[in-house]
C-alpha cells in the first residue's frame, strides 16, 4: 500500500523528517505518537503534498506508484485522504457542493460517471446519519461556524464518501470531547477494511482504546525510533517520550 | 464648455415637466452652467475617466404616454424580471411603460400623475437629499427632471407589496440619455421594500443612464433597498442613492454591479437622528475590458448610530474596480458603531482595484473599524479542496463564487437572491441545481 524509505523532508528551509521509514500493508491500522516537533503533522502534510512542504530525498511509493509524481489532487483521486488537525472553513462554499466536486472528481478519475445532485444529495444525507451530523450542516459553508467535534465529523464524513484506500488521520483526537471521540472512532472503525489502511496520529493513548492499532510508532526527531504493538502505546502513556529520545540519539 | 455640457444645457431647456417641477429644475440649469467638469484631477474621479461620456450628445427620449405604447417590448426576449409580487413600475429608455407595469397603488405614484399632496412631499423632499456641491450628475437630474417615481408611505400606513423599479435600456445605435429620478419618503413607524434593477438588452447599447434616488427614511421606519446594475457593458450608468436616516430608522441595502464601460455610483446616507442603524452591503464583478467605481459615504451627524458596511468585489481579466468608503463621525455624534470592511479578489495579473477606506472621526467617545484587503485566495483553503481531489481550476472557482455568496446569503429578500443565485452561479460556472438544493 505505502512504502516510505530513507525520507527527508524540510519545511521552509528548516529540516523536519529525517531518514523516515515505514510500511503499510492493506488492511493494517498504524499509530503514528511523539513528542510536539517531532514532524508527526509534516509526515500527513508530506503524503498528501502541501506546497512548502519538500521531500529533499528518500522515496515514497503509494500503490506502487511514485507519490512525488502525483499533484494534491491527483493523489487523493488515486486513494489518500488526510483528515486535517484543522479543517479549514470556507465561507460561501456549500458543503453540499464541496463534497459533490470532491465525490466527482474521484469518481472521473476512474472512469465512473458524475452522481445527479438527486442521487448525491441521498447519499450525503445518509452519511450525515452514519457520523451524527445533522443534515443541517451540509447546507451551511464547509466547516463554517462548526465546533470542534462537527468539523472532526465532517471529515470523517468526507472520508466515507471519498472511500479512500489510505487513511491519515492527523490528530484527529485533538479537542474532542468523549462522545464525540467515540462517534469518530465508531467511523473509523466501520471503514476498516481487508484493502484499507490507516495512519492514526496522535498525541494520546485514548484514541487507541477506540480504534486499536496494528502497530503502533514513535516520531522523535525526524524518524521512527521505536515500533511496536498496541501495548507500546500504554508503556509511553506511562513513561511519556523522553526515554525514547535518548535512546535514538 | 464640452460638447455633452452644452448640449444637457440645451436639453434640460426643452424638457417639458409639471410646473411645480420647474423651480427646481430652473435652479439646476444655472448651477449646471456653472458646474465644473470632472477630471481625473478632481478628488473623487482620480481613477474614473468621463471622457467617452464628454464626447458623446446625449439624447432624451419623451417621456409621453403616446410614445411609450408604441415602443417595442422586444426587450422582454432579453432580461428576466425578479420574480417578486410587487408593485412594478418598467421604463424602457428613461420612458414609462404601462404595458409592461403592474397597477400602481395610491403610495406609489409617477410625479406626473401625484395629487397635490404628494405634490407637495415631492416638493418637500426632491432635491433636498443630496448632500454636498460635489455631485455634478445630481445637478445634471435636477435639470433633466421632468418625471419620476415617488413612493410616500404616510404615518400610520403600510406598503402592502414591495416597490419593483426596472429600467432597461434597449436602443443601439443612438446615445440615448435616461433620467431616471426615484423619490422615497417613509414617515414615522412604517416600513417598505424597494427594488431597483438596471438592464438592458443584449447587443451594442450606447446608452447614458443617469439614476439619482433620494430616500428620507422617517422615525422608527424600515426600508430594505436593492440596487442590481445588471446591464451589459457598453452601458455608461452614472448613479446615486441619497439616503437620510431620521431617530431609531433603520435601513438595509444591498447593491450589485456588473462592470461596463463606465458605471460609478455613489452612496450618500446621514445618520440625522439618534439611534439610526444602516446595514450596507455591496458587490461588484467587473470582467473583461469593464470598470465599477462605486463611493460611499456615511455620515454620522448625530449620537448613537450604527453602521456596518461590507462590500466585496472579483475583478476578472483585465477589468479594474474603485473602491472609496469613507465613513465620517461629525463631533456631536457620540457613542457611534460604525465598521467598514472591502475586500477585493483580483483573478487576473491584469486586473486592478483601486481601494481606499477613509474614517474620519471628530467625536471622542466612539467604537469603529474599517479596513480594506486585496488578495488572491486562500492558500490553505485551496490545499483542503485540492486534497479532497478538486483541480486547483475548480476550487479558484469555487472559492471566487464563494467570496460573494457569503454576501448574496444575507440578501433579506428571497426573490432577489433567488434571481440573483444561478445568474451569478452560472457566471462562476456552478451548478444551479446543487445550489438550490442547498438553500
Amino acid at each position: 500500500m505505502l512504502r516510505i524509505a530513507n525520507l527527508f523532508a524540510k519545511v521552509e528551509e528548516k529540516e523536519i523528517l529525517k531518514g523516515l521509514n515505514l510500511t503499510i500493508n492493506p488492511g493494517e491500522v498504524h499509530a503514528i505518537m511523539g513528542p510536539n516537533g517531532a514532524g508527526k503533522s509534516t509526515l500527513g502534510n508530506v503524503l498528501s503534498g502541501r506546497e512548502g512542504y519538500e521531500a529533499t530525498s528518500g522515496s515514497i511509493s503509494f500503490n506502487g506508484k511514485d507519490l512525488f509524481e502525483l499533484s494534491t489532487e491527483e493523489r487523493a483521486r488515486e486513494g489518500l485522504f488526510l483528515a486535517f488537525q484543522y479543517p479549514v472553513e470556507i465561507p460561501g462554499v456549500s458543503n453540499m457542493e464541496f463534497l459533490k466536486a470532491s465525490v466527482d472528481a474521484k469518481r472521473k478519475h476512474h472512469g465512473q460517471p458524475e452522481l445527479s445532485a438527486v442521487e448525491f444529495m441521498k447519499l450525503a444525507r445518509e452519511t450525515s446519519k452514519r457520523v451524527d451530523l445533522d443534515q443541517a450542516f451540509l447546507k451551511r459553508g464547509v466547516n463554517e461556524g462548526f465546533s470542534g467535534g462537527e468539523k472532526k465529523r465532517n471529515e470523517i464524513m468526507q472520508m466515507m464518501l471519498l472511500e479512500p484506500g489510505l487513511c491519515i488521520l492527523d490528530e484527529t483526537d485533538s479537542g474532542l470531547d468523549i462522545d464525540a471521540l467515540q462517534i469518530v472512532a465508531k467511523g473509523v472503525n466501520e471503514m476498516r477494511a481487508a484493502e484499507r489502511s490507516f495512519i492514526i496520529v496522535t498525541h494520546y493513548q485514548r484514541l487507541l482504546d477506540y480504534i486499536v492499532p496494528d502497530f503502533v510508532h514513535v516520531l522523535a526527531n525526524g524518524r521512527i525510533v521505536k515500533t511496536g504493538g498496541k501495548d507500546l502505546a500504554l508503556e509511553l502513556e506511562e513513561k511519556g517520550y523522553a526515554w525514547l529520545e535518548d535512546e535514538a540519539v | 464648455m464640452s460638447d455633452f455640457h452644452q448640449q444637457a444645457l440645451q436639453l434640460a431647456a426643452q424638457q417639458q415637466s409639471p410646473v411645480w417641477l420647474q423651480g427646481l429644475r430652473a435652479q439646476a440649469a444655472i448651477d449646471w452652467q456653472k458646474v465644473i467638469w470632472p477630471t481625473r484631477k478632481t478628488e473623487h474621479w482620480k481613477y474614473t475617466s468621463l471622457a467617452s461620456l464628454q464626447k458623446s450628445h446625449p439624447v432624451l427620449l419623451k417621456n409621453s404616454a403616446s410614445q411609450s405604447e408604441s415602443l417595442s417590448n422586444s426587450w422582454q426576449q432579453d432580461v428576466d424580471l425578479i420574480g417578486v409580487d410587487a408593485i412594478r413600475l418598467v421604463f424602457v429608455d428613461g420612458v414609462f411603460n404601462a404595458a409592461s407595469s403592474t397597477e400602481l397603488s395610491a403610495d406609489v405614484v409617477l410625479f406626473s400623475q401625484a395629487n397635490p399632496t404628494q405634490q407637495a412631499v415631492i416638493q418637500q423632499h426632491l432635491g433636498t437629499v443630496i448632500c454636498g456641491d460635489q455631485h455634478v450628475f445630481a445637478t445634471l437630474n435636477n435639470a433633466w427632471v421632468n418625471e419620476g417615481v415617488l413612493v410616500h408611505v404616510p404615518r400610520g400606513t403600510t406598503l402592502s407589496k414591495p416597490v419593483y423599479l426596472v429600467q432597461v435600456a434597449t436602443i443601439t445605435g443612438q446615445a440615448v440619455s435616461v433620467n431616471q429620478r426615484l423619490l422615497v419618503v417613509l414617515e414615522e413607524n412604517t416600513h417598505a421594500e424597494v427594488i431597483e434593477h438596471y438592464a438592458s438588452t443584449a447587443g451594442q447599447q450606447n446608452s447614458f443612464v443617469n439614476a439619482l434616488t433620494e430616500i428620507v427614511v422617517g422615525d422608527n421606519a424600515q426600508l430594505q433597498h436593492y440596487r442590481l446594475h445588471l446591464e451589459e457593458e457598453n452601458i455608461q450608468h452614472i448613479g446615486a442613492v441619497h439616503v437620510n436616516l431620521m431617530r431609531n430608522a433603520r435601513m438595509r441595502g444591498f447593491t450589485l454591479a456588473h462592470g461596463s464601460r463606465l458605471k460609478r455610483i455613489d452612496y450618500q446616507i446621514n445618520h440625522r437622528g439618534p439611534g439610526a442603524d444602516l446595514d450596507l452591503q455591496g458587490v461588484y464583478l467587473p470582467r473583461n475590458k469593464q470598470m465599477v467605481d462605486y463611493h460611499t459615504n456615511v455620515q454620522h451627524w448625530v449620537p448613537h448610530c450604527t453602521t456596518n458596511e461590507v462590500f466585496r468585489g472579483i475583478i476578472a481579466d483585465s477589468a479594474q474596480a474603485i473602491f472609496n468608503g469613507r465613513i465620517y463621525i461629525h463631533p456631536l455624534a457620540q457613542k457611534t458603531l460604525a465598521q467598514l470592511s472591502n475586500k477585493n479578489l483580483l483573478t487576473s495579473n491584469k486586473a486592478e482595484v483601486n481601494t481606499k477606506p477613509e474614517l474620519e472621526i471628530y467625536a471622542d467617545d466612539v467604537k469603529c473599524a474599517h479596513g480594506a484587503t486585496i488578495s488572491q485566495l486562500n492558500s490553505t483553503a485551496m490545499y483542503y479542496l485540492q486534497s479532497r481531489g478538486i483541480s486547483r481550476s475548480e476550487a479558484e472557482v469555487m472559492m471566487s463564487f464563494g467570496f460573494i455568496n457569503e454576501l448574496l446569503q444575507q440578501v433579506a429578500e428571497p426573490a432577489v437572491r433567488d434571481y440573483l443565485l444561478p445568474r451569478l452561479a452560472l457566471l462562476f460556472g456552478r451548478d444551479k441545481v446543487l445550489l438550490e438544493a442547498a438553500e
